[in-house]
């Protein structure tokens, strides 16, 4: 696609221009903020990228994946602001899905160990558990908020923090897995996946993109499971003190 | 109050202050062993607030509490919660049945309730056998209530703080409560501080009362004081006054 062809895709952002101005939705900022990010991000990450993968140097790729988990982690951690120490516990389940899946993809020689595979893949592995992450942390305040008399009925029948937030923990865990786990029930029916549409149209083999997107969707299961889990088990103990009191709710 | 009398809880210069508010002032008092000492005060005095901080669901901001003698910060609070029975006016419960609901405080300890020990429980607080398998949602406000009281008992506590668990309860029920409260009591010296609107109550069951108001303990002594109170504010309060 040459940059001629590019901008007329521009037209695609009109309409929604278009239609925020006459019914008032007052998107139009929004709109344009969203479109000139898009197009610096993402020209800038192809060309970083294609320099990456040119040069395919160990330090550029340990570099492109520390800024990916850095950038997740803060997107992340704004829906954890209550949970002391988010931060760190964030990027820590974000480094522990991307060393689990890297082993498991280099370990079994799934993948070769370039930088053309390892980015994309790690890309994808912590996008998808950043946004578990943030699935996971929403409604697992939501449910200890909403449950906090359950929760203090079990401490004060001597129970522990863990028994005490034990329910309220597996359901936020669950439920932030479910939408993985249902978008992967009609996949291919429903929706193609992104990457394998951009294989396809880029000319690759369709069963080829296939085996490449199935490899994904098991991963992205793995990351599911993984990151609400690990996330959750790091972050419950901080809604209670060392006295195993139930802290109070902050803003 | 008997100053020889051993005290089950004492508490010394107790403040309690959350960012917002200075909810207790200065609380000194000691609750005698094996008795049962009644608990009044207007609505917002911080009565629950005093129950909560015995069990140790919260600490004090300044000031020492002693349980049987020793400091309550050094007590593990597992084992502090399951001495120090609480019973809530609000009864909260697990969904599930009854049964599930009297045999957590054993499941929290990976142990089991047998049937035979649930249908006592029940019998205790006079409800009936069938009630065991009924779900929590069938029970009534005062059949909840005393479920909630009933699984209280279950981990046999030496100290059972009690807040307005009758308020739901029709006359008889009351009188039922009382009745294992008093053997509960007797029996097993259990020490017992009971919440409670009710004055009369108060009077009948408390060997001692303790009033409180805006965060202080007003005055103690034997609950016949509530009859003839010394301070001002003990007798406004029980003049319906202060609400
Ligand atoms: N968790 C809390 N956070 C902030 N304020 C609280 C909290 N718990 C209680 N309070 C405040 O502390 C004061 C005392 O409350 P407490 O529940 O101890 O009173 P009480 O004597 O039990 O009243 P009632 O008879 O209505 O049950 C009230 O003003 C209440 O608003
Ligand atoms: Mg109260």
């Amino acid at each position: 696609m040459s940059y001629g062809t590019l901008s007329l895709t521009l037209v695609f952002v009109l309409i929604p221009l278009l239609l925020s101005k006459t019914l008032h939705l007052q998107l139009e900022k929004d709109v344009l903020i969203a479109t000139v990010r898009s197009i610096i991000q993402l020209l800038a990450v192809g060309y970083f990228l294609k320099f990456i993968f040119e040069s395919d140097h160990l330090v550029y790729i340990l570099f492109m994946v520390a800024l990916m988990i850095g950038v997740a982690t803060g997107n992340a951690r704004k829906k954890g602001s209550k949970i002391k120490g988010i931060t760190w516990k964030i990027a820590l389940t974000l480094t522990a899905i991307e060393i689990l899946v890297q082993s498991i993809l280099l370990g079994f020689h799934i993948v070769p160990p370039t930088a053309q595979y390892i980015i994309p893949i790690s890309g994808m592995a912590i996008g998808n558990s950043m946004v578990l992450s943030i699935l996971f942390l929403n409604r697992f305040q939501a449910e200890a908020d909403a449950h906090r008399d359950q929760t203090e009925l079990i401490l004060t029948l001597g129970g522990t923090p863990r028994q005490a937030i034990h329910t309220q923990l597996t359901r936020a865990i669950k439920a932030s897995m479910i939408p993985t786990i249902e978008s992967q029930k009609t996949i291919g029916l429903v929706q193609l996946p992104g990457m394998m549409s951009g294989q396809i149209i880029a000319g690759a083999d369709p069963v080829q993109a296939v085996q490449f997107q199935l490899l994904i969707l098991f991963i992205l299961l793995t990351t599911a499971a993984i990151s609400s889990i690990l996330l959750g088990f790091l972050s419950y103990p901080s809604l209670f003190n060392e006295r195993m009191q139930l802290l109070k709710e902050k803003e | 109050m008997n100053s020889i009398e051993p005290s089950a809880i004492h508490f010394k210069h107790i403040e309690y202050e959350t960012g917002e508010q200075h909810i207790l002032r200065n609380i000194t008092g000691s609750i005698s062993a094996g008795k049962i000492t009644a608990l009044v005060g207007p609505s917002g005095a911080g009565k629950t607030t005093l129950l909560r901080l015995c069990n140790g669901l919260i600490s004090p901001t300044a000031g020492e509490i002693f349980i049987d003698q020793t400091p309550i910060a050094s007590i593990d609070p597992i084992s502090l919660r399951r001495r120090a029975g609480m019973a809530l006016q609000s009864a909260p419960m697990l969904n599930g049945t009854v049964f599930e609901n009297l045999a957590l405080p054993r499941q929290l300890q990976n142990r089991s309730l047998d049937k035979k020990e649930a249908i006592k429980l029940l019998d205790d607080v006079g409800l009936k056998p069938e009630n065991l398998k009924k779900s929590i949602r069938e029970l009534s406000g005062g059949q909840r209530q005393r479920v909630s009281l009933a699984r209280t008992l279950v981990n046999r506590p030496s100290i059972l703080l009690l807040d307005e668990i009758t308020s739901a309860l029709d006359p008889s029920s009351i009188k039922e409560v009382e009745t294992l409260i008093k053997r509960l009591n007797e029996k097993d010296q259990t020490t017992i501080i009971w919440i409670t609107h009710n004055l009369e109550q108060a009077v009948r069951m408390g060997h001692y009362a303790w009033v409180m108001a805006e965060g202080k303990l007003i005055e103690a002594g034997e609950s016949s004081l509530l009859k003839n109170p010394n301070e001002e504010i003990t007798k406004r309060f029980i003049k319906g006054e202060l609400v």
